[in-house]
């Protein structure tokens, strides 16, 4: 790996640098389970004995910034991907809190020069301490020509 | 057809096709609903002066659309996980279709690997997802 990022994995990996709370407002969930064309009722259906946000609902939860202060900018960012991790379910009507670190910084070489990939995670946490799930974005930023 | 166990799944099997709502009145309600305002979610023209070929169907409501279809083909499944690459711009108003095969069956776990697909009319392949979903034992 190259000695630059190196550095930067030191400096920044799996250290929190902000932190929010969410109102999961079933509302929402349930308009966001119909617009992606989700028909089961455990998504739709609040007096559902298992009622949940559907899956997907944390990765559109942003904290109040996706990089730490300091962190050197490459280039300019793009979206190269999102992941979510579900440990537990979301439940509509609590509060959520998530907390955001760097998970993975690496980087891919091409024909056009190097690109530097940065894993943002938010941690969802119950008001109990309980991790609930994980939302990933992938930035890749294409470094600019020296 | 739907399946509700593990034993219901067989290795290689392809999802059944799932159209999504890509129309642009879905799309701009979508994004009003999570806070994304901009125009290029809800207004051809605003995103193609911002150089895209017309307004997109943001990312999240793309993997939204890719855990309804597993849903809908097995409604008890629960997602362990889902990853989702972002290739170009998924168009609203243009017709998608998603796919899926399952590629792997973890009997021990009870769990799926499922490849997935947002493809548009030209056959263009603009998201892809890897979901791994459990079922009930």
């Amino acid at each position: 790996m190259d000695a630059d990022i190196e550095d930067v994995r030191e400096k920044f990996l799996n250290l929190d640098f902000d932190e929010k709370t969410f109102e999961v407002d079933p509302e929402v969930t349930i308009e966001y389970a119909k617009l992606c064309g989700e028909t089961a009722e455990r998504f739709l259906n609040k007096d559902h004995p298992d009622f949940q946000a559907p899956p997907t609902y944390i990765a559109s939860l942003s904290g109040r910034r996706s990089l730490p202060e300091n962190f050197p900018r490459f280039g300019i960012g793009m979206d190269a991907g999102k992941g979510v991790e579900c440990l537990q379910p979301v439940r509509p009507g609590t509060t959520i809190t998530g907390k955001t670190h760097l998970h993975d910084i690496y980087t891919k070489t091409g024909r056009s020069g190097r690109m530097i990939f940065v894993v943002t995670r938010l941690e969802f946490y119950d008001a109990e301490g309980k991790h609930l799930a994980n939302s990933d974005s992938r930035m890749v930023m294409r470094e600019k020509s020296k | 057809m739907t399946v509700d166990t593990l034993k219901d799944v067989e290795f290689g099997v392809d999802l059944p096709a799932f159209v999504p709502d890509t129309t642009l009145e879905t799309v701009k309600t979508f994004a009003k609903l999570i806070g994304w305002g901009g125009a290029r979610f809800s207004d051809h023209e605003a995103a193609r002066k911002e150089g895209l070929p017309g307004a997109m169907v943001p990312g999240v409501l793309s993997q939204g659309y890719l855990v309804a279809m597993i849903h809908n083909w097995a409604p008890s499944a629960q997602i362990k996980a889902i990853d989702t690459i972002f290739r170009a711009p998924v168009i609203a108003d243009d017709a998608h279709t998603i796919t899926g095969v399952v590629t792997d069956i973890d009997e021990d776990n009870s769990v799926v690997e499922i490849d997935l697909t947002v493809v548009n009319e030209k056959g263009e392949t603009r998201v892809f997802g890897t979901a791994t979903v459990s079922f009930p034992s």
